[in-house]
């Protein structure tokens, strides 16, 4: 890291608590933009609900089609913000400061969201319950836990609850600096979820291991919810999902998409808040190195998992993969998906003027997901259109009015929730910035003066 | 014996520290006082004691809540409900291990951020005084003694310069 400015604590204060203090009139058009789209959401559940499951693009035997495939990306999407804020927070990774909370806020906007979609997909959400949950002593019938959809709910929840907590915990001191600068029902808001944080040695200590101890329980929880999510898949028998390389497979493609997520969300934060002196090109750059690694270890389990499946020479899973390469509308996607997730983008990290221009980066991680989300599409829906020993029809998916409908909504639910959490809460961990100008120093290595920091 | 609160308002780290220093050599016990601060110093930063912590018994009794919750489900629930599958044991261990993995997991957070609230002393409410300009980078050193050694307090906070002292007695805005 280069670049650091300094900053006093009053001013790092008002800069990342105006939009929690102050209402912008954009705040107001983008909440009303974006409800509209989640009324349109709620509305195409209501329309499923009454009419069923005939209103989408479903059918025997593609019942796995666009709400599945968006589970699965936005599942994927949750897993960086976690990672990245565990990972670096173990690591002390001084680049970290800016990019914890949002991150992890991203996680838990996303996560809850991809766990609507397994709900809304059975048709009667209310029903769920029965087929999740043990409670059901008058009839004596119990949920299979020998079905990975039971360990998928058992997942999310536990990674659900976990990324909630890890961003309360980390929001206490940020909450009692709210408190200490407002006055009337802010106040009393901010001083109930503050629970009384004043500041004190022993406070700061335990939020210093709070930190480290969550990350380190956090990690290996995100490593087993993508997992569990691809063994949706891998423990079924369609051609080319079972293959014993889809979890790493599957926990690699959502770093992949998750840290495009944080890049592109980043760009953004920076764009519309004015945070210019906390995310810098640097954080850019650094992010940017990053998903070279990660990219390019993606498109080797993508290979892998190509090559598993024609190794293997079984008939259908060489049907199958014959079709997504060299049939129509598949082969486009194959192109469009490596182009968009690989060639284009990595090739550019390569280069650090592209890390460090912060327009480039957000176009090419945005890039990176739409290669993403069609790479799960791919993954999920040719598999199912083929017909085997005892399936006794075919199909093509067409996706309707109402998927799409329902998958424009779901962006919608997390730029809504990540917006409103950013009104509430500062989206910039600010004692983590303050921290960050105790511990800075200013070293010279020859006649050079390099920014340094100062560690215990 | 009636107790007192004050606190001393320092712009700097160096003069809560000296503070501190003074209030160790006037005898008061760590108990006594405590530094706030808007941001997290290195410990020991102002002289104070290192506190001692059980945080890490936390997500341990809680992995161990979570793992026996999650078997007595797992188990539970197939025995409760016997359905042979492909011939195999009702008890069906590799799904059980999932299911328990998560438990465990799932128990050591909860018990981690329990066991981070508990340590940290939270829920609390803020002392008798307070200044906001805490969060702005000031260091308070706030002291709670018998009414009767408070003014050797207050001299040991005057003596390290501080900004404002205030008296639990004299209610000044918070």
């Amino acid at each position: 890291m280069r670049e650091r400015k300094v900053l006093s604590d009053s001013l790092i204060n008002d800069e990342l608590l105006r939009f929690p203090l102050h209402t912008p009139t954009w705040f107001w058009f983008a909440a009303g933009f974006l409800g509209l789209f989640i009324l349109a959401f709620i509305s195409a559940i209501g329309i499923m609900v009454v009419f069923g499951l005939g209103v989408t693009g479903l059918n025997k035997p593609v019942m796995w089609g666009w709400m599945i495939t968006n589970f699965v990306f936005w599942v994927g999407i949750s897993h960086a913000g976690v990672m990245i804020s565990a990972i670096l927070r173990l690591s002390q990774a001084e680049w970290r400061r800016p990019v914890t909370r949002a991150a992890e806020v991203l996680t838990v906007f996303s996560l809850a969201t991809a766990a609507l979609f397994p709900l809304i997909h059975t048709g009667r959400p209310w029903r769920a319950i029965l087929w999740v949950f043990p409670y059901d002593f008058a009839r004596g019938i119990w949920p299979s836990v020998r079905s990975p959809l039971i360990w998928d709910p058992s997942a999310i929840f536990t990674y659900l609850t976990g990324s909630t907590l890890f961003v309360y915990v980390a929001l206490l001191p940020d909450l009692a600096v709210a408190r200490d600068r407002t006055t009337g029902w802010r106040h009393a808001f901010y001083s109930a979820l503050a629970l009384g944080f004043r500041g004190t040695p022993r406070q700061w200590k335990l939020q210093t291991i709070a930190g480290i101890l969550l990350s380190a329980l956090i990690l290996p929880v995100f490593v087993s919810v993508h997992s569990i999510v691809s063994w949706d898949f891998a423990v079924a028998l369609v051609p080319v999902w079972h293959g014993t390389v889809f979890a790493p497979y599957f926990v690699i493609g959502a770093v992949h998409s998750g840290v495009s997520a944080v890049a592109t969300m980043m760009a953004v934060l920076r764009w519309v808040f004015r945070l210019e002196n906390y995310i810098t090109p640097d954080h850019f750059d650094a992010l940017g190195r990053l998903l070279v690694t990660v990219g390019t270890a993606w498109l080797y389990f993508f290979f892998l998992d190509v090559v598993f499946a024609l190794f293997s020479q079984e008939a259908e899973e060489v049907i199958v993969m014959q079709q997504r390469l060299f049939e129509w509308p598949w082969n486009f996607l194959t192109v469009m998906l490596l182009v968009t997730a690989y060639v284009i983008p990595v090739p550019l990290w390569l280069s650090r003027r592209v890390r460090r221009s912060i327009t480039a980066m957000f176009f090419t991680s945005l890039l990176v997901n739409v290669g993403m989300w069609t790479e799960r599409y791919w993954i999920i829906v040719p598999g199912l259109m083929k017909k085997y020993d005892f399936s006794y029809s075919w199909d093509q998916f067409t996706p309707s009015l109402i998927e799409i409908t329902l998958v424009v909504g779901s962006f919608a639910i997390v730029f809504f929730g990540l917006l409103l959490f950013a009104k509430i809460f500062p989206i910039i961990p600010i004692f983590e910035q303050k921290e960050g100008q105790i511990f800075a120093e200013e070293i010279e290595v020859g006649r050079a003066r390099v920014p340094a920091v100062i560690r215990e | 014996m009636a107790r007192r609160t004050i606190m001393g308002v320092y712009t700097e780290a160096n003069g809560a520290a000296s503070a501190i220093e003074g209030l160790q050599k006037a005898g008061f016990a760590g108990h006594e006082y405590e530094v706030l601060t808007g941001a997290p110093y290195p410990e020991g930063a102002f002289g104070e004691p290192h506190s001692k912590h059980r945080l890490y018994f936390f997500p341990i009794i809680g992995a161990c809540c979570g793992f026996a919750v999650a078997l007595l489900l797992t188990s539970a629930t197939q025995i409760a409900y016997p359905m042979v599958q492909g011939g195999k044991p009702i008890l069906s261990v590799p799904p059980m291990l999932v299911i328990m993995y998560e438990g465990t997991m799932l128990g050591a957070i909860l018990f981690t951020v329990l066991g981070i609230i508990f340590e940290s002393r939270l829920p609390a409410s803020l002392p008798a005084v307070y200044d906001r300009r805490i969060s702005e980078g000031y260091v308070g050193v706030v002291v709670t003694a018998p009414e009767e050694r408070l003014g050797r307090a207050i001299d040991a906070l005057k003596q390290a310069n501080p900004d404002v002292i205030h008296d639990e007695r004299v209610r000044s805005p918070r």
